[in-house]
């Protein structure tokens, strides 16, 4: 029973709970770009580097990336409301 | 029945998270938050798969150039394989559907599911 | 004198076809002409009127919300539920990490005893997935090709469409400071040491973990930083969308006529000439280095991709 695997998985299941409950649309992809951080450390606990490396550069990199994209194209994030992306619609 | 479920805490993790993502999907009527949803679930998925193929004291399977004959307990490498398969087919989705909600915002000027829905069956009336 | 007495008829009649507020206005105006009296009573019936809309609206309101209340209970209760089937199933489950799974079978002991002379490549993982199990690799690389195609046929903004204004509402740069100089100092050193890097894990995916699908990430986030630094007009230079669908066809297609080779030469018996060389070299395994490399192409052309296109709109 490895003590910081089972730290890792409750920081896991912590951040979807925390998904669910957020209103504000830029915390969620932030959340969604630490959930894969931490999943890039669950992998090299599992023994296998080959996810972890893939995991690192396409989950934490693009992805989170084209999330941010989406947000600025749908003006969430805005230069004058600064409000750093209220949720309109919950 | 809990002493088995502490025992393959790995996989009761994976399935509580995939419960969690599901339950994203039903509550929130905002899309990009059921596409988060979706993320969740497949990531749920991976480490459920993962945690079938791994060995206890079993190492990663890259052997050692210098000392081949040399054979080390090694983790199973098949469900590996599959997951890193499905990590590239994952962002693939993700992308087509934020490209999706794209389009809908454009269109609709709203990110609320049912808003769209009203409006779209508006427009065919 | 008629419009007067079709007012009292709707007022006391149970109104199957009620006059609406409207009408009552205007009954109201051409009755108050007629006289006071018959005015007020019309102006009372058009406050009962409003009153009772404004009950519906309410009523209609809250049995929306209990139905909404109701509906997020339920859907709690559903998932609550569907997590506890699946506890349920998963203590059924081989206990974890065991060496005497069911999922340890004799293909996992062929892929780790067999892997090294039959494929030559010392990642035992880099092995499976492009030597014994290839097809499916080519599967995952077609679905990527799909994806950007497809973002392609939602997302493009054509360089003649002459709507303008949608082509300036895609163009978003001119929203964003123009040459920041910290960002662009940043770039100058990290883009070729993120370029070199992702070339060291595609060309070292057989030796080590690594391999396409990561090298081709790392390429692809390189080449996105040198966009956000620099802008397009200076990336159009050397990658344009003829750029992409040269590389990205013809990495996909040397993939498949490569594999339908070795299907060929393996179903038919015959030798094939490539060998599998001496492990441990980098020009060893046979055909997975060249594999790695199409596929890291190609995973790198479509994260650019998926980035300009939604930026920009076009390549």
């Amino acid at each position: 029973m490895n003590l910081f695997l089972l730290l890792l998985l409750l920081i896991l299941i912590f951040n979807a709970i925390s998904v669910v409950l957020t209103k504000n649309l830029l915390a969620t992809c932030l959340i969604f770009m630490a959930q894969s951080t931490v999943m890039v450390l669950v992998w090299i606990l599992l023994e296998s580097p080959d996810l972890a490396i893939t995991e690192a550069a396409v989950g934490a990199g693009v992805s989170s990336l084209l999330m941010f994209i989406t947000l600025k194209k749908i003006h969430v994030i805005d230069e004058e409301t600064r409000k750093g992306g209220e949720s309109r619609n919950e | 029945m809990l002493q088995k479920l502490a025992d393959n805490y790995v996989a009761a993790a994976a399935v509580i998270l995939f419960g969690i993502g599901f339950t994203t999907l039903l509550l929130n009527k905002n899309l990009i938050k059921k596409i988060i949803g979706f993320s969740f679930m497949d990531s749920a998925m991976f480490l459920f798969l993962a945690a079938q193929g791994y060995i206890e004291g079993g190492k990663a399977p890259i052997l050692d150039p210098d000392d081949l004959t040399a054979r080390t307990t090694f983790i199973n490498p098949v469900p590996a394989g599959l997951v890193l398969t499905g990590i590239v087919v994952s962002v693939s989705v993700t992308a087509l559907m934020l490209a999706l909600t794209i389009r809908l915002y454009r269109r609709y000027h709203s990110l609320d599911i049912d808003e769209i829905c009203r409006l779209a069956g508006k427009e065919e009336s | 004198m008629n419009n007067c007495f079709r007012g009292l008829r709707a007022f006391f009649s149970e109104s199957e076809s009620p006059l609406d507020a409207d009408q009552i206005r205007s009954l109201a105006g051409s009755v108050q002409e007629a006289g006071p009296s018959s005015a007020e009573m019309l102006t009372m019936h058009e406050d009962n009127i409003r009153g009772s809309e404004r009950n519906l609206d309410n009523r209609f309101e809250s049995s929306k919300k209990r139905m909404t209340a109701v509906y997020r209970i339920l859907s709690v209760l559903a998932a609550a539920a569907i997590i506890l089937v699946l506890l349920y199933t998963t203590a059924g489950l081989p206990s974890f990490g065991d060496a005497e799974n069911p999922t340890q079978n004799e293909v996992q002991q062929r892929y780790l005893e067999k892997g090294l002379e039959e494929g030559g490549a010392t990642n035992l993982v880099a092995n499976m997935i492009l030597d014994y199990r290839a097809f499916d690799t080519l599967g995952e690389s077609n679905v990527l090709f799909m994806a950007v195609c497809t973002v392609i046929l939602l997302l493009r903004v054509s360089r003649e469409d002459t709507d303008r204004r949608l082509r300036e509402e895609n163009d978003d740069r001119h929203f964003e400071p123009k040459d920041d100089l910290i960002l662009q100092m940043g770039a100058r050193v990290l883009v070729p040491v993120i370029l070199l890097f992702g070339i060291y894990v595609i060309l070292n995916g057989h030796l080590g973990p690594g391999g396409g699908f990561s090298g081709g990430a790392i390429m692809g986030a390189g080449l996105i930083l040198y966009l956000s630094a620099f802008g397009f007009a200076r990336t159009e230079r050397f990658f344009t969308f003829r750029t992409f669908k040269t590389v990205s066809f013809t990495a996909l297609a040397f993939y498949a006529l490569s594999k339908a080779y070795s299907f060929f030469t393996g179903a038919n018996h015959l030798p094939s000439v490539i060998t599998t060389g001496t492990p441990g070299a980098i020009l060893s395994a046979g055909l997975i280095l060249p594999l790695n490399i199409a596929v890291g192409l190609v995973v790198c052309c479509t994260m650019y991709a998926f980035y300009t296109l939604f930026r920009k709109g076009d390549m």
